[in-house]
């Protein structure tokens, strides 16, 4: 009854959200069967995490239509800066959650910044030439962050670049150069991850739902027509660019807390290409299509394993093929025929099955 | 003294980068697309000459033809399997897809040709021309790769002017659908870019290797990414420009390195990029030049 | 677009479930063929480890896969304890390889190699701990892998030793009185030799003149390093990076008519049998290394041709450092009677045990004998080397 109440999107919205749950009620139930291979449970918080990119970016990408191939620079700035504080966190409390809610609201935070201070001069740009720039912006921050070391000790925080001065009587070094970050305080959980995708599921949600995000999309549709009926162009542009940018910092915490270390060049082009791929793939502000992409690229390579030798290669074929499939018209013709006829056959079997 | 020695060897690393960058500003001012396994075509005509004149002891310039043969088919069959189908798809879609062959041809080098390194014949010599009773020298290598960078500018502009095919091409990049109803056929003119851009791809790859002798499966994504820099910096779609954007991007990266910090070079080069691009946002040639090829 | 998007979806799926199908038929496909499987009827304890087997990272970790697969051959042949090796793909990626840990957690690992290259060694020895499963690194080389892990421990030199002696041994034999070092910056392997180098030079007085980084992106131009070197006139150029970058470092430094002393460390090795290389140029190249493969024992010789017979390669000190991996566990798992239906857990307090008193004789121990610290770290003699004539001649 409510559901025909609800408009299109909105009941689309909430197909979305469900999915999300139920996948995580099912999750959460094999995990207390202990019907889950170790190596998917160990895959969780990463792709909680790469979900939460994809959607981000889709925001870029899909809602603002401006091309980023450095999606994983503020990533980098969210993940570095959180692990930072919450390394000065865990000395002092041992109340996991705490830790990272705090993390990552710092994360996020330093990320807008950097995406402010990023955006400002470079969204005067579009196309090619704005992709290029954040692609530059990514591999500056991973120049900067490479040669970085902070490290903690009774007095406080130390911190020098490009050489290790750093001098500390008996403290740890939070970052370590090229070494990144070595000594992480492991506070992710699959919990945290599923929150965090329905926080910005929601915050996206309602923004492209509000005149704001109608006043986004419009630019993207068109630009000279947006501006002629008063939308401030850099205004908006800049504000789905730095909640896309927090949204990235955010997810750089979880992904890092995970893990016991993760270097600096962790988070470079090859990353911010991965994310992108989720996201075309997904479907260009398809935010439900971004999260199963997602999973689903995330996943696979693990599953090609069996593959050995052969793995990344399959991998590569697959991702062609799927790109030629979904975007050729003969080829999508072809395989909704076939697929439909494979439809066909299998009610045909599940009905004899069942006489 | 020094300093000249450092700015030769920028204009070598630039030259370099220069004609890989000119293999990506053709696709893209014809096709419009981000041709991202370009850097990995590179490698495969890195590995072809390596094996025909080291296994086959082939002599080095017809190694050099051989793999401008297979560079050239192989790109035609890429074009061809990967990227025409998506002709009237997404921008996005093709630049996806060409990430998938990219990674397709690293992986497939691997395998084909193990990932342990191969030192590239000297097809050029190891030798140095000494000025100034040996103060400065300069490897044989930097020169050839040099002239040999302004013989193929100078082509390019040439072919791309007078001939038939080239303004075809320059019709192309301008209006494809125009072209098309004058009876160019599109395809066929995309298909040429390609096979063009993967041609010099080979002699890039073999003077890159000839230059910095280490050949592996991943030899040519970095200097790819830095030529698509290049591209870029100069204006992309602009042969002149991939010329100019390679050169100073060369320059930029080993003064760089050699007057602020070799650690944060590539950062450097970055940063340079970003503010070339806000002051002038099409890139160096970009706009004054208006016909794109 | 709703219809574009469940097209999409159910294209996705077929894939997936396409691709799952046939993973695992290769899967099956897969154990027969292995030579390295235990020989049938007999129980073999499940040795896993993570290397890089693609990428640009790849060299070593298939190396450490093939110096494996030939001493786990060798220990099966025996007939006594059996082994089964199982060597999963981690890209050189901290993140890549925890899932390949999994994997091979799935799979029933019961020792592990841990992982070949640092970074990813020091998240899988984390790993490792907490699930208390016994980790004997062939080469992650960073103190950080076995920093504050009592079940985790390395077959190869730590990399701060190497800095140590490599300043020292030049100190003693006098090799230079100017030195230049040129180290990679985002290699904790480079970095860390260097760092304990500078550090060790300082105290015995070396002089550097000298010092030029480079990264992964920046691996091909040393233009600028070399005449930084050169003009600060540096007699002896350290070089504590591996052999494919110092290849380029030699060719170049040809090139500009530069002639110091080179010196390398563990990672210089290798260097001969690059293919294509001009060996010429490394003439006059010292080297500490724990292992060479034109060593004249018969151990080493046995190796280096089954290695050439089966690769057709010469094996660098990757391969040796885990054939002499699986040849410690053999001799661990033989003393403690460790057999192949202990959990893992049980093995690994046994190993603990064992390894922290053992003394172990193999092809990198430089013909002596070689013991374990607590913190997990080898002792072994690092051996001088100086290329002559195209081979190394102890120095």
């Amino acid at each position: 009854m409510s559901l025909k109440i609800m408009n299109k999107t909105t009941r689309s919205n909430m197909i979305t959200y469900a999915m999300v749950i139920i996948a995580f009620v099912i999750v959460q139930v094999l995990i207390g069967n202990g019907s889950i291979s170790s190596r998917l449970q160990g895959q969780l918080v990463p792709i909680c995490a790469y979900i939460v990119m994809a959607i981000s970016l889709n925001l870029t990408v899909g809602v603002l239509g401006e091309l980023s191939l450095g999606h994983a620079g503020f990533m980098s700035a969210g993940a570095f800066s959180g692990i930072v504080v919450a390394s000065c966190l865990s000395q002092n409390t041992d109340n996991e959650p705490l830790i990272l809610v705090i993390s990552m609201i710092v994360g996020g935070v330093v990320a807008a910044i950097v995406g402010f201070l990023v955006g400002v001069p470079v969204l005067r740009l579009s196309g090619d030439y704005l992709a290029i720039v954040t692609l530059a912006f990514g591999e500056i921050i991973k120049g900067i962050v490479n040669n970085l070391y902070v490290g903690l000790d009774g007095s406080g925080l130390h911190v020098s670049l490009i050489k290790n001065t750093v001098e500390m009587t008996d403290g740890t070094m939070l970052i370590n150069g090229p070494m990144g970050l070595t000594t992480i305080p492991r506070v992710a959980s699959f919990t945290a991850g599923f929150i965090l995708i329905l926080v910005c599921l929601f915050v996206i949600f309602n923004l492209v739902n509000s005149k704001s995000g109608r006043a986004i999309m419009a630019l993207r549709d068109n630009r000279i027509a947006a501006q002629s009926v008063g939308i401030n162009v850099t205004n908006y542009k800049l504000m789905a660019f730095v909640i896309s940018a927090a949204m990235a910092g955010m997810a750089g915490v979880l992904f890092t807390a995970n893990f016991s270390t993760v270097v600096a060049s962790k988070f470079d082009f090859n990353t911010s290409i991965l994310i992108l791929v989720f996201v075309v793939l997904g479907g260009l502000g398809n935010m439900r299509g971004s999260i199963i992409a997602a999973t689903v690229l995330t996943v696979l390579p693990e599953v090609l394993r069996s593959f050995s030798d052969y793995r990344m290669l399959v991998y590569a074929i697959v991702l062609i093929v799927m790109m030629l499939a979904t975007n050729n018209p003969t080829l999508k013709q072809g395989i909704s025929m076939i697929i439909s006829k494979l439809k066909g056959k299998n009610s045909a079997k599940g009905g004899s099955a069942n006489v | 003294m020094i300093f000249l020695s450092h700015l030769i060897s920028g204009i070598s690393l630039g030259s370099i980068y220069a004609i890989i960058a000119l293999g990506y500003t053709m696709v893209y001012g014809i096709a419009k697309m981000l041709n991202f396994a370009h850097g990995d075509v590179i490698m495969v005509g890195a590995y072809i000459c390596f094996f025909a004149t080291m296994s086959y002891g082939w002599h080095p310039i017809m190694g050099v033809l051989l793999s401008m043969v297979v560079c050239t088919l192989l790109g035609i069959v890429i074009d061809r399997l990967a990227y025409k189908p998506l002709r009237q798809a997404p921008a996005l879609a093709v630049l996806i897809t060409a990430i998938g062959m990219s990674y397709f041809l690293q992986n497939s080098a691997q395998l084909l040709w193990t990932s342990s390194p191969k030192v590239f014949p000297s097809v050029i010599g190891n030798g140095s021309v000494k000025l100034f009773d040996g103060a400065l020298a300069i490897p044989h290598v930097t020169i050839v790769t040099i002239v040999v960078c302004l013989v193929i500018m100078s082509g390019l502009v040439f072919f791309v002017n007078k001939t038939r095919v080239g303004k075809s091409m320059r019709a192309v990049s301008e209006d494809k659908s125009a072209a098309q109803l004058m009876g160019i056929n599109v395809n066929s003119t995309i298909s040429m870019t390609f096979a063009i851009g993967s041609a010099l791809a080979a002699i890039a790859g073999v003077l890159l290797c000839s230059a910095y002798p280490t050949l592996t499966p991943t030899t040519g994504a970095m200097p790819g990414i830095k030529a698509f820099t290049a591209a870029v910096f100069g204006g992309i779609g602009s042969i002149p420009g991939a010329l100019v954007g390679g050169i100073l991007l060369g320059i930029v990266e080993i003064f760089a390195k050699a007057y602020i910090s070799t650690q944060l070079s590539d950062a450097i080069v970055f940063a340079v990029l970003i503010v070339v691009l806000i002051v002038k946002p099409t890139g160096l040639l970009g706009k004054k030049i208006s016909e794109k090829v | 677009m709703k219809m574009k998007t469940k097209k999409k979806l159910a294209l996705g799926l077929v894939l997936t479930m396409g691709l799952t199908m046939f993973a695992g038929c290769g899967n099956g496909g897969d154990a027969k063929t292995d030579d390295t499987a235990a020989t049938d009827g007999a129980a073999a304890i499940k040795i896993g480890g993570t290397g890089p087997l693609t990428g640009g990272a790849s060299i070593y970790g298939i190396a450490v896969k093939q110096g494996a697969e030939i001493a786990v051959a060798e220990v099966n042949a025996e007939g006594g304890l059996q082994f089964e090796l199982k060597m999963e793909d981690d890209a050189h990626d901290a993140e890549k390889a925890v899932n390949a840990y999994n994997t091979l957690k799935d799979w029933g690992m019961q020792i592990s190699l841990n992982s070949v290259t640092s970074i990813p060694a020091s998240a899988t020895a984390a790993e490792n701990f907490n699930d208390r499963i016994f980790g004997l690194t062939p080469s992650g080389s960073a103190p950080d892998v076995t920093k504050d892990k009592d079940n985790v421990y390395q077959m190869c030199f730590s990399d701060p030793n190497q800095g140590t002696a490599s300043a020292q041994y030049i100190s003693e034999q006098k090799l230079g009185t100017k030195i230049a070092v040129i180290y990679k910056n985002d290699d904790p392997y480079s970095a860390g030799i260097y760092a304990k180098f500078m550090e060790e030079a300082d105290a015995l007085g070396l002089e550097v003149v000298s010092e030029g980084t480079f990264t992964t992106d920046s691996q091909n131009d040393f233009s600028v390093q070399l005449s930084d070197a050169k003009n600060a006139g540096a007699d002896l150029l350290f070089l504590p990076i591996y052999y494919d970058a110092a290849s380029l470092i030699l060719t170049q430094a040809n090139n500009m008519g530069y002639a110091p002393k080179f010196f390398g460390v563990d990672g210089m090795d290798g260097i001969l049998a690059l293919e294509g290389f001009d060996t010429a140029l490394a003439e006059g190249v010292m080297l500490l290394t724990p292992f060479s493969a034109d060593a004249e024992d018969e151990a080493t010789k046995n190796f280096v041709a089954k290695y050439q017979e089966k690769y057709g390669e010469v094996p660098n000190q990757f391969a040796a450092d885990a054939y002499d991996c699986i040849y410690a566990l053999y001799q661990a798992c033989n003393n403690a009677g460790v057999t192949a239906d202990m959990t893992a857990e049980e093995i690994n307090d046994l190993m603990i045990e064992q390894f922290s008193t053992m003394e172990f004789e193999g092809l990198t121990t430089g013909g002596a004998v070689a013991t374990w610290n607590e913190a997990g770290e080898i002792s072994k003699v690092p051996q001088g080397m100086v290329i002559q004539n195209g081979a190394y001649v102890g120095m």
